[in-house]
């Protein structure tokens, strides 16, 4: 990093290191078994393992090319889009070696920071599966996760995340040049707080683009293919919000302020969106469900997360409004619009609620409605003016920036699978079930 | 002999064993089994899509037993199965040929 921040050997604060060490174990706990066993109750009883198994197996294959070349492309200094191969097999980094935070001369240790940023990409490209569900090849699951994840989720986290870090911003001139150097969003001063557009967007639009090429599933409209564990989906909803704690309120890098906000915003947010969507199901739909109640919840983590540690509370709980009702939309209106088979509806509620998380951060981010602001390193303080439209428009620039970059990838990654390997199962084998045609096992024994 | 099978309500499974075993029927096979009748099924909303559900949970009984235990068997069924409203079920009876105790070889009623 810097001559003057090398000069003087910054030493982690052990209560940051011992927070972003357990947040990034409740990422991990996201993934495993939360989104496992959210998804896994959703589908019919023969395909519970193969869900099960391909968030396993995804979890697995990213946190492993995370380590070999993921973090080295995503997170250090390169072009606006992609890093480098300098750190590949985290070459370089010692357990002195230190990342920056969002604090001047506050750090962590590197290697407790490539675990936290893995653990994200890990649960990214495990989003996606929920929307091919039911009918996609294991292998072609795999060779996607590959191929997805080297092209758009390191560029994209790049793009939004990658910075120099504060310490050398000390003057206009010194922020300018160092800007130069950081991701192609981050620069245009796009707000993301823990992974709206990285996270949710990203792997929603890659979700919807995979229904659309694997087609839908056999007997889609005459067949009932109805939830086969509510149990189970509430049981991972519950741990993907126990685990959202992690991912919001660790985003802050430190044990501070900022992560205090963001952990009340996790919890308010979700607690609104979870009865927001239950209230507008009872009020259309005559029935308050289990079901629209988590999914609710799920909706309002996705919406908040951007948003986590640049709103006041009163915006928390607007947004989690704002999103329950909304992906309720997705899921119904819009999805028969869209005419794609996402069997989850990854999109209806991460690509909804994160579009929707990313736009109204811009909003709310705004001091004059209980926002923090948007904190100028030069002067050391919040800047005075906050421009709300402006904003938005940046915030805009993001999610399309999104929606058209992974949306490009998806459809060339999904292009090369089927070509290869081929996209999915055969119409007996889907038939019979994924669990028995793909892993040669059953999920339940009667 | 006479076979009786029995598609009942499920939460009716305990009173009619009772009753069958107070009026001396010796044995019961019980399945878990899902049928339609006059009694309507339901729909089942998850998100954006709905279900009707036509096929509802039932219990279904088999006993084998002596004929002079018929109408006793029947009432019992009838009185321990009875809610009152549609979906109560049916009571089937067939002319049983032969039964075998498999452990002693025994056929017939002493087979029971």
């Amino acid at each position: 990093m810097e001559t003057t921040a090398s000069a003087i050997a910054l030493l982690p604060n052990k209560g940051d290191t011992a927070w972003l060490m357990v947040a990034t174990a409740f990422v991990m706990l996201m993934s495993i078994p939360g989104l496992a066993l959210f998804y896994g109750g959703l589908v019919r009883t023969k395909n519970m393992l193969s869900v099960l198994m391909q968030v396993f197996a995804i979890f697995s294959l990213v946190s492993v090319l995370w380590a070999v070349y993921g973090y080295s492309v995503a997170f250090t200094e390169g072009n606006a889009f992609f890093g480098t191969f300098d750190k590949l097999f985290l070459a370089g980094i010692a357990p002195e070696s230190v990342a920056a935070t969002f604090s001047k001369g506050v750090v962590v240790p590197e290697l407790v920071y490539v675990a936290f940023q893995g653990a994200f990409a890990a649960i990214t490209v495990g989003l996606i599966v929920g929307a091919f569900a039911e009918r996609v090849k294991f292998s072609a699951v795999l060779l996607f996760a590959v191929l997805w994840f080297s092209f758009s989720y390191l560029p994209m986290a790049h793009m939004v995340w990658y910075w120099a870090g504060p310490d050398g911003y000390t003057s206009a001139e010194a922020a300018e040049k160092l800007n130069a150097t950081a991701g192609w969003l981050f620069q245009k001063g796009a707000l993301d707080f823990a992974g709206g557009t990285v996270v949710h967007i990203n792997a929603a639009i890659a979700g919807l683009m995979g229904a659309y090429m694997v087609g839908r599933r056999v007997g889609l409209g005459n067949v009932a293919m109805a939830p086969h564990s509510l149990t189970m989906t509430m049981i991972g909803a519950s741990l993907l919000w126990f685990g959202w704690f992690g991912f919001n309120a660790g985003s802050a890098l430190e044990a501070n302020g900022t992560a205090a906000l963001a952990f009340v915003n996790t919890w308010l947010a979700t607690a609104c969106a979870a009865l927001s969507w239950m209230m507008t199901e009872w009020l259309i739909k005559g029935r308050p469900s289990l079901l629209g109640a988590a999914s609710g919840a799920v909706a309002g983590l996705v919406a908040i997360t951007p948003a986590a540690g640049f709103v006041g509370v009163v915006g928390a709980l607007v947004i989690g409004l704002a999103a329950g009702a909304l992906c309720l939309w997705g899921v119904n209106g819009l999805k028969r619009l869209l005419k794609a088979d996402d069997s989850l509806d990854v999109f209806g509620v991460h690509g909804v609620g994160g579009i929707l998380g990313a736009l109204l951060t811009g909003v709310f981010a705004a001091p004059s409605l209980g926002g923090t602001g948007i904190y100028d390193y030069v002067a050391n303080a919040v800047a005075p003016d906050y421009d709300i439209l402006g904003q938005v428009v940046t915030q805009a620039t993001a999610v399309a920036t999104t929606i058209i970059w992974s949306g490009i990838v998806a459809l060339v990654c999904y292009k090369i699978v089927d070509i290869t390997v081929g996209l999915r199962v055969s119409e007996d084998e889907e038939r019979e079930g994924l669990d028995i045609a793909s892993h040669g096992e059953s999920a339940y024994h009667y | 002999m006479k076979l009786v099978t029995a598609i009942i309500k499920p939460f009716k499974l305990d009173e009619v064993r009772e009753a069958l075993a107070a009026v001396g029927v010796q044995g019961i096979t019980v399945t878990e089994v899902k049928g339609f009748g006059r009694q309507k099924g339901h729909t089942e909303l998850y998100r954006g899509a709905e279900y009707v559900v036509d096929f509802l949970p039932k219990v279904k009984i088999e006993a084998a037993i002596r004929d002079e235990l018929l109408d006793q068997t029947l009432e019992a069924i009838e009185k321990a199965a009875s809610t009152g409203k549609i979906g109560d079920g049916k009571i089937f009876v067939f002319e049983l040929e032969q039964c075998i105790r498999i452990r002693t070889g025994e056929t017939g009623t002493d087979a029971l």
